[in-house]
């Protein structure tokens, strides 16, 4: 019997797959995300925009926070900790949460290193907004992946561009020949054995959701026909009018994200979605997504 | 032969997969009129409390319990076997209710708790590799239904006649064999 295992961290985010992924900062929230047919929640103090708005520095959500949430819902429960901070991965990993987020949406705690996340039981999840990031965060160890996009922003914009870049590179990749792919590595800064992976089988070898930016049922839908296998929507759930409503409508539209007469029937009626940024407007030094390369 | 996998949200690809190295045809399965084109159908590990309310929302309930009816062969893995239970610990709504047995959610723990392991199965010859994740287990059987595995004395595998259910993921290996069964038990149906 083995736990831990890269086919035991990886399966879990496999069993996520077409699923919604819900951020939620109290065990309310959390049962409402539940009963709107979450995969997961994502346990945390305050969400992206929140965190945006509050400036200063963000770290891991107090454990009460994740413990009670844990408490109430049998669904799969994430928490985010600052990339590098082994020990506060370390502290999630022994509250027993099912699956942690090493995110760029908390301050960083290191500039150079992220957390070596193959010696944890815990599967992680990190951001990526290219294949380079995301082939180096899979030789740390994470057994899944998201687009960062730029999160709290409710702009779609950047997730966009994140997953038809990653999408772009793999086809790429696909394409080269054997001794173009050694070169390639050294562009991308990543494993060779991992890029011949992806030449061979035309896919990351993790599952890859989408985040940073969703805030509409169509917005998760578009970044399912974009190729993702699922979606994690931040602060568009619970900073929108109608949050049960906006919860419901994004898990649908993700399931038949091409049955688009239905998601025009999920979108009526569902109240102003959360008051969006646009992403020219942001200073370079608030710009998440350029945390943690 | 054509196998379904259930495609509301869960591990489907997965499952395309292994059909396919049996030698059979997988296709998702994402409208009940579609129940019609398939000789048998899997409802695949993902989260059971999710793909229960999309099952009910879009009239698989009824769809699906009456393909059962008619003796097609149905297998649930995981969140699979949560839903084809007639009973859930802790009083939980059950949601096919096909299959006599008690069943308990996260039954082995949190994520940390999941585990593989080598597992005798009835039926196969050789020890399978297991992946358990989160996974339920069944509690007790009605004396309709086989037990096919246990793992530390608990019940981890079983079949009712054309039903059949495991706790662990036969799709996350390359070992087929368990879908194999189960196409067996279509080509029976036919």
């Amino acid at each position: 019997m083995e736990t831990g295992t890269s086919r035991v961290k990886r399966g879990m985010a496999e069993m996520q797959k077409g699923g919604v992924i819900m951020d939620v900062m109290n065990a309310e929230q959390a049962k409402i995300a539940e009963a709107a047919g979450a995969t997961a929640v994502m346990a945390l103090e305050r969400v992206p925009a929140d965190i945006r708005a509050a400036g200063g520095v963000a770290r891991m959500a107090d454990p009460t926070i994740v413990e009670e949430v844990m408490a109430v819902v049998s669904i799969p429960v994430m928490a985010k900790a600052r990339i590098g901070h082994y020990v506060e991965a370390k502290v999630l990993e022994a509250l027993g949460v099912d699956y942690i987020d090493e995110s760029e949406v908390l301050t960083p705690a290191d500039e150079v290193f992220h957390i070596s996340k193959s010696e944890f039981t815990v599967p992680f999840v990190c951001g990526a907004k290219d294949l380079g990031e995301a082939l180096r965060r899979i030789q740390e160890g994470a057994s899944m992946l998201r687009t960062k996009g730029e999160p709290g922003t409710g702009n779609i914009v950047e997730a966009v561009r994140h997953m038809r870049l990653i999408m772009g590179q793999i086809r790429k990749v696909q394409n080269l020949s054997k001794d173009e792919l050694f070169h390639e590595a050294k562009t991308l800064g990543v494993p060779y054995e991992l890029l011949l992976g992806v030449h061979e089988t035309g896919r990351l070898p993790v599952v890859n959701f989408a985040a940073g930016g969703v805030a509409t049922p169509a917005d998760a839908a578009l970044m399912m026909h974009l190729g993702a296998d699922g979606v994690f929507v931040g602060s568009g759930i619970f900073k929108s009018d109608n949050p049960e409503k906006f919860a419901r409508a994004i898990v649908e539209a993700t399931t038949h994200y091409d049955d688009y007469s239905l998601i025009a029937r999920v979108s009526k009626n569902l109240g102003t979605p959360m008051k969006g940024i646009e992403i020219s407007k942001l200073e370079a030094s608030q710009r998440m997504q350029e945390r943690g390369i | 032969m054509n196998i379904g996998v259930l495609a509301l949200q869960g591990a489907v690809a997965e499952h395309i997969r292994s059909i396919g190295l049996a030698g059979g045809q997988g296709v998702a399965v994402k409208q009940p009129e579609q129940l019609d084109t398939i000789d048998g159908l899997i409802i695949p590990g993902g989260e059971s409390t999710t793909i229960g309310k999309l099952m009910r929302k879009y009239g698989f309930v009824e769809a699906i319990q009456q393909f059962a009816k008619a003796g097609k062969p149905l297998f649930g893995t995981c969140a699979g076997l949560i839903v084809l239970a007639e009973r859930l610990d802790g009083g939980e709504e059950p949601h096919l209710g096909l299959m006599n047995m008690t069943v308990a959610r996260n039954a082995f723990g949190r994520q940390r708790e999941s585990f593989e392991t080598d597992l005798d199965v009835a039926g196969i010859e050789t020890p399978l590799r297991a992946v358990f994740i989160r996974a339920p287990l069944i509690k007790e059987v009605g004396g309709n239904v086989e037990v096919l595995s246990t793992y530390k004395g608990e019940i981890v595998a079983a079949k009712q006649g054309n039903l059949l259910a495991s706790s662990f993921h036969p799709e996350l290996t390359d070992d087929y064999r368990l879908h194999g069964l189960f196409m067996d038990m279509a080509r029976q149906a036919q």
